[in-house]
């Protein structure tokens, strides 16, 4: 089995495309709807065959409270989906910057590599790492 | 929240019951018993953690499992009545109307004109329950409105 699919939640479906295609580079892989549902997923350039699926969190997965909740979560910063892995995470980190990714910590050494931590424009936080060895 | 998170690990077996089982007859007993509640403590948990009734999560996964056959098979509207567990096309014809405010076959018809979208069937059918028409129209400031009962509302057998 391999992973396909990944659900990220946001607070805004378009604000985050725009983030992930012009800020992160990603690119749309799928963007369709059945009435109100939108299925919108995008993926790094590297990885095409892995799909971040851009989800708002709402009725009917979630009732409005839990919907609710869950927005605070994000928007609190709680949620940390995962970890990209980059070839020169000095590089990487330079570039995203200078597109204006916020990002919480700058490349630093770690026992694994070499790590920058990232924020998406809705409150998801992912590591960056250059693994070492 | 009151409820300490076990009783959800139940009441999320009930929900997932009725999503496997949604076409055959199902009352509020056998899906007590799968969240190991009383009838009359199943239905009140059942909502207070999920936001609607069983019997309305019910009627509204039929209606969506219908929306999904009407969209991507070229089944009549009975025998998409009968494929999703209804015993009366009546029935069907009006819960589907009074759920989504559009009738069965003018639904079809819009979606076998468009043609079926590239959507995962897993995710459509997690993210496309058709709650009501109050729940479908996004207000113009953005975000969703509260969830509003609509006529479904009636504890009625699950035919």
């Amino acid at each position: 089995m391999r992973l396909t699919h990944t659900t990220i939640w946001v607070l805004d479906q378009d604000e985050a495309l725009d983030f992930y295609t012009s800020k992160l580079g990603f690119e749309v892989n799928a963007d369709a709807t059945i009435d109100d549902f939108r299925w919108l997923t995008v993926s790094p350039p590297d990885q095409p065959d892995h799909e971040l699926i851009l989800l708002e969190p709402g009725p009917p997965m979630m009732d409005e409270p839990t919907a609710a909740q869950v927005r605070a979560l994000i928007a609190k910063g709680v949620l940390g989906p995962g970890a990209f892995e980059t070839d020169d995470c000095a590089r990487s980190y330079a570039e995203l910057s200078a597109r204006g990714v916020p990002f919480i910590s700058e490349p630093a050494q770690r026992s694994y590599g070499i790590e920058a931590t990232l924020r998406d424009n809705s409150g998801n936080w992912f590591s960056m790492t250059q693994r070492s060895g | 929240m009151p409820d300490p998170i076990p009783s959800y690990i139940h009441l999320l077996r009930a929900k997932d019951l009725i999503d496997r089982r949604y076409a055959q007859p199902l009352d509020v007993a056998a899906m007590a018993r799968e969240a190991h509640a009383s009838s009359a403590h199943f239905a009140r948990s059942f909502k207070r953690a999920f936001g609607e009734t069983p019997h309305q999560y019910l009627l509204r996964r039929r209606i969506e499992r219908a929306q999904e056959l009407l969209r991507s098979t070229q089944l009549g509207v009975t025998d998409v009545s009968l494929e999703v567990g209804f015993r009366s096309l009546g029935t069907f014809s009006r819960t589907f109307r009074e759920i989504t405010g559009e009738s069965p076959s003018a639904y079809a018809r819009r979606w076998r004109a468009a043609g079926a979208p590239p959507i995962p069937g897993c995710f459509a059918q997690m993210y496309t329950r058709p709650l009501g028409r109050a729940v479908l129209e996004k207000p113009a400031g953005g975000g969703l409105r509260n969830v509003t009962s609509t006529a479904t509302d009636q504890e009625a057998p699950c035919d």
